[in-house]
């Protein structure tokens, strides 16, 4: 339904400078693959373990191997390197395999070089058994939304983050939570994990502000929100971070574990973690193709953009990164369904009409992207210690979230700004968001707005602001335009950044199976 | 159609964009107002007071607390106990509610016969006096012969801005000119994600006079370690300018705190540029203008 009157042929204008901007890109990213690509074929193929190099420091297996190989072989892509091994030692297994890689015991000199249709049928039993299994995960996925759906639809899906260190302990309150109403559970990672340029192993116990991304840890979660699913009738959905160096073998654990949504934005990566840029976009096309034949929803960092820089001056940058990231989302196969693009409820509340003006931008976002499940962020940025007002900010969140039917409502704590959430701030958030959206259910079918009126001036404006935006970053590009800080402020060098050395040019006969069999995956 | 009130429709017409400005900056002047809610208090304190609730010294106060137990009547009854091991007396239970099965919820009240006598506080303050835009400039333009070099950044793996940009973005904040505005001010801002080793480089090579250091990421008291860190990476350097001016802020900062770590000064939350190029100027009269003469 639309509310607002937006210009159809300015958003139609934006869509076509949105793909203008990234065709270059994309061009560069079809010509580059990373160590961390290079890292997630191997686990697709079968390459699991971890090794400690340092004590109590596991270091996967995965790493060893691509660290060993250097990036001179891998330019012919790692799948074609275990292609020749396969071919000269056919009966190693992939722990065999991975253990004389490392020690140094396999001559590269007389390995034959494939050529990528040999090496394709000789891997294609491993090949056939990583993608049987994202299948398998996808379907049983499908089957449990399916079975148990939602329950009552009460409003948006309601979102949860924990974010204790220990996944035990995540447990009991992800557990706790879902039994209080919520649809979505986030284990929040460790700060800093995205720039480790490896993924931890194992079950951890111990992190900062988070706990750290590790399959067994997705496991572990992903096993106890389905007993707690069965308990109650309701699918719980699961949710962690695809991003930073080791973005597309995060992709792949989460594809493997059956995770429903993947945090997952290179900007984020570019502007907040300072990781090169050409690394991370190259790193999130392969990851979103993963993504895209896994079923999950990915979700964008839009919303981070207004914590930074003053939202109600730069929401056209948030505008104009969501047209960018759907276009670059498409392209990596996902379909409408899968693009959670970030929105956030930033605006100072001291400004007068800035429920309105909340309004609006939420209304916006919606009618432009009405098929993608917006997860639309609470306010963060100011709160402080009053945790009486912060709760009042937050049901005013809520309120904008069901006044527009949003998707994906990520509730906030009064708490925030302060420390991770207790279990009772998660309580009183979902007392409220259940209070609220139970109240507000069919606001959203009965709420017109009046033409002309401020709401529909200000997404107006935005949007005429957003297309001009795009215009300029047409015209210089995408890799310049962050150089000038154009988004958030925060300017990035082209080859700066973390993670540039691991980016590498492929050879003529570059092989990844699978970047051809997820080619277009998601997409009908 | 009603048009209720006609002077505010009228003012997004036109001329809108400055209408928007206009407003940014009024709601500005009220979260000033609001962050003013904290200026010291003209009265004079005196003797000993107890918590306010209705009526003075009743020491009413409320918590909320979470107990790892189903919500009944035990539970209840431990929720009373543990408000008088913490000293509250006549304690009730206004709400408990299960949080799920294993967790309960309690809002309860009580009173709190605990005392605080005024007299034995002592509070480090700040107490430069606060000059205007114009004043810093022509006085630390005539008593020293060259700008100060004042460097800036958020260090450690903060990619928080907002403070160290507030305090030196030429445009200001809330109307108040930032340090790179300041003719007298070499300003330099490093911006987000600065190691300290790297800071440490920059303070030498350009022999700076002050240095200010923001954290907005506080989980488990980081802020305080990277400001530590800092010290100690400062200390381990040789070429360290002698009389650098260490100044650290953030969200969860106080001038007490900055002290006790070893820094100069320390700004919280609501700072203005003009507070903070106020005490430098102070301070770099004391420590450099001697030298100069």
């Amino acid at each position: 339904m639309t509310k607002i009157n937006l210009d159809r042929d300015i958003i139609d204008h934006c869509r076509e400078l949105a793909e203008s901007v990234a065709h270059p890109v994309l061009i560069y990213i079809n010509r580059h693959s990373t160590v961390s690509i290079e890292r997630s074929v191997l686990r697709l193929l079968g390459f699991q373990g971890a090794h400690e190099v340092e004590k109590g420091m596991p270091y996967p297996v995965c790493n060893l191997i691509v660290d060993k190989l250097g990036q001179d072989k891998l330019k012919m892509g790692v799948a074609s390197v275990i292609a020749s091994i396969k071919n000269r030692y056919p009966r190693w297994n992939q722990a065999k395999m991975a253990e004389k890689i490392i020690k140094g015991e396999v001559n590269f000199e007389r390995l034959e070089i494939l050529p990528p249709d040999k090496a394709q049928a000789l891997l294609k039993p491993w090949i056939d058994t990583a993608v049987r299994h994202i299948d398998k995960m996808r379907y049983r996925k499908e089957d449990m939304r399916h079975k148990l759906g939602r329950g009552k639809k009460m409003g948006p899906l309601k979102y949860i983050i924990v974010a204790t260190g220990n996944i035990y302990e995540d447990v009991k309150h992800a557990q706790s939570a879902a039994k209080q109403g919520a649809d979505i559970i986030a284990v929040i990672r460790s700060t800093a994990q995205s720039l480790l340029d490896y993924v931890p192993h194992g079950a951890t116990t111990e992190g900062f502000g988070g706990t750290f991304a590790t399959q067994e840890n997705f496991k572990i979660m992903r096993e106890a929100l389905d007993e707690t699913s069965e308990e109650l009738g309701r699918y719980i959905r699961l949710c962690n971070y695809s991003s930073g160096l080791c973005m597309s073998e995060i992709a792949v654990m989460g594809a493997e574990e059956g995770l429903d949504y993947l945090l997952n934005d290179a900007m984020y990566g570019i502007l907040f973690r300072d990781i090169n840029m050409k690394r991370t976009l190259i790193d999130q096309h392969f990851s979103r193709m993963v993504i895209a034949r896994a079923g999950i929803g990915i979700q964008t960092g839009e919303d981070n953009y207004l914590t930074t820089a003053d939202a109600f001056h730069n929401h056209h940058q948030v505008l104009a990164s969501q047209f960018l990231n759907e276009n670059l989302a498409k392209h990596a196969g996902l379909r409408d369904e899968q693009i959670g693009l970030g929105h956030a409820f930033e605006v100072d509340p001291m400004v007068e009409d800035s429920f309105l003006i909340e309004l609006a931008m939420a209304q916006m976002v919606r009618e432009i992207f009405p098929r993608c499940p917006i997860k639309y962020m609470p306010p963060t940025r100011h709160k402080q210690g009053d945790i009486f007002f912060s709760h009042v900010m937050d049901a005013m969140f809520n309120m904008v979230g069901s006044m527009t039917g949003q998707s994906i409502q990520l509730l906030g704590m009064a708490t925030e700004a302060n420390h991770n959430p207790y279990l009772q701030d998660r309580f009183w958030a979902l007392k409220s968001a259940n209070y609220i959206f139970s109240a507000c259910r069919s606001l959203y079918d009965d709420v017109q707005f009046v033409p002309n009126g401020k709401v529909m001036r200000q997404a107006r404006q935005v949007l005429d602001r957003t297309h001009r935006f795009l215009r300029k970053i047409d015209q210089q590009g995408l890799f310049e335009s962050i150089e000038h800080g154009m988004f958030a402020e925060m300017p990035r060098a082209k080859d700066g950044g973390k993670g540039h050395d691991g980016i590498f040019e492929k050879a003529r006969q570059y092989f990844n199976p699978f970047y051809d069999l997820f080619q277009g995956q998601g997409r009908r | 159609m009603a048009r209720p009130n006609k002077k505010k429709s009228s003012r997004g017409r036109g001329r809108r964009p400055q209408s928007t400005q206009n407003q940014a900056e009024r709601s500005s002047q009220n979260s000033q107002v609001a962050a003013a809610k904290e200026a010291p208090v003209k009265r004079k304190f005196a003797g000993k007071i107890r918590l306010y609730g209705d009526v003075e010294n009743d020491g009413v106060v409320q918590i909320s607390f979470t107990l790892p137990m189903p919500a009944c009547d035990e539970a209840r009854v431990a929720a009373l106990q543990f408000a008088e091991k913490m000293n509250i007396q006549k304690a009730s239970v206004l709400h408990m509610e299960a949080i799920d099965d294993d967790f309960s919820f309690f809002v309860v009240y009580g009173q709190c016969e605990a005392e605080v006598d005024l007299e034995q506080i002592e509070v480090p303050k700040l107490d430069h006096p606060q000059y205007g835009f114009h004043e810093i400039n022509d006085m630390l333009g005539q008593k020293l012969d060259r700008k100060l070099v004042v460097l800036g950044a958020c260090i450690g793996t903060d990619a928080h801005t907002v403070g160290i940009d507030a305090i030196f973005n030429m445009k200001g904040y809330l109307g108040d000119y930032g340090l790179e505005r300041y003719s007298c001010f070499e300003a330099i801002n490093l911006r987000a994600q600065v190691d300290v080793k790297d800071l440490a480089d920059k303070i030498i090579e350009k022999q700076a006079d002050v240095v200010l250091v923001s954290r907005v990421v506080t989980q488990r008291d980081s802020h305080i370690e990277e400001f530590k860190k800092l010290l100690a990476e400062l200390s381990s350097r040789e070429n360290v300018p002698a009389k650098l001016i260490k100044i650290c802020g953030g969200p969860r900062m106080t001038h007490k705190e900055a002290i006790d770590i070893g820094y100069d000064a320390g700004f919280g939350p609501g700072t203005l540029p003009g507070q903070v190029a106020s005490y430098i100027a102070t301070e770099a009269l004391q420590r450099f203008a001697d030298q100069q003469d």
